[in-house]
């Protein structure tokens, strides 16, 4: 498995969940803010679009059923977590 | 109920090992302004909140802090990976060596450890908004301490990092308190 693309990939919906986390607290506390909210179901949409990108290849990202990507074998129990993988 | 995402929130790196930091940044694990204390501080606090919006923002901010512990944690692991006894006994660690090798352990720098007496609720909504708006400004001020205490710049990329979060859940804790006020007020004249 290619790290560095793993890497990279993982950055990418870090940074697009940053901003979906910065705005949803936003939001709960300006929830009439129109533009915060056409701005959060923006990140919502292309993070979506990212996380199904990186399931395709490196697997689940999230536990219990909720990832969005069917699975034909199960890899969420491989290497690396997250506290291993080096950036 | 939680979800667990296999990724952290911001990458972690180190340059290299270093002991003695991962004896200081611990602290930011198990200690009082800790992230282990802020998420068992808000996410406890909801249920005695007034309004939709305050258990939003705890249970969000609550939820936030959990995802700071995770990366305090892979710093402090990440800071001991491959780090020599003689560095470790160096750096001050050897009695964390003795009673826990390499893991990981809820403690302060000084090595105490983490008791539930860092978790303040007193019921009182107001009260304990301004309990958490005290803590957001503790923990931002421990993560200057902390940044005085290291050259490494992977180490204070992750720090600026957890050091800004704690002044937007500051200002989100503040916009809670005055719309609960303004609830409480509301509730006195009708
Ligand atoms: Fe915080």
């Amino acid at each position: 498995m290619d790290s560095r693309s793993q890497s990279l990939l993982l950055r990418k919906i870090q940074e697009l969940s940053f901003v979906a986390v910065d705005l949803n607290l936003f939001l709960d506390t300006h929830p009439g803010d129109r533009r915060a909210l056409e701005m959060y179901n923006n990140v919502h949409r292309d993070l979506m679009q990212a996380v199904r990108k990186y399931e395709k290849v490196y697997g689940p990202l999230v536990n219990f059923g909720y990832s969005p990507v069917m699975q034909d074998s199960w890899t969420w129990v491989e290497s690396p977590w997250p506290w291993e993988i080096k950036y | 109920m939680w979800l667990y995402e296999k990724k952290l929130q911001v990458p972690v790196r180190v340059t290299a090992p270093d002991p003695r930091m991962a004896k200081y940044v611990i602290t930011q694990y198990g200690g009082p302004e800790g992230e282990l204390s802020a998420s068992l501080r808000y996410l406890n606090m909801r249920y005695t909140m007034p309004t939709g919006k305050a258990k939003g923002v705890l249970t969000d901010i609550g939820t936030e802090e959990l995802a700071h512990m995770e990366v305090v944690a892979t710093l402090v692991y990440k800071l001991l990976e491959g780090a020599s006894i003689e560095a470790i006994k160096a750096a001050d660690l050897g009695a964390h060596y003795a009673d826990h090798d390499r893991a990981l352990y809820w403690e302060n720098a000084a090595g105490n450890p983490w008791v539930a007496a860092y978790v303040s609720a007193t019921g009182d909504p107001v009260a304990d908004l301004h309990e958490n708006l005290a803590a957001e400004q503790k923990a931002r001020a421990v993560y200057e301490n902390l940044l005085h205490l290291t050259d490494d710049p992977q180490v204070k990329d992750v720090l600026l990092f957890l050091r800004e979060r704690e002044v937007v859940h500051f200002q989100r804790f503040g916009e809670t308190l005055m719309d609960v006020q303004d609830h409480m007020q509301r509730r006195k004249f009708y």
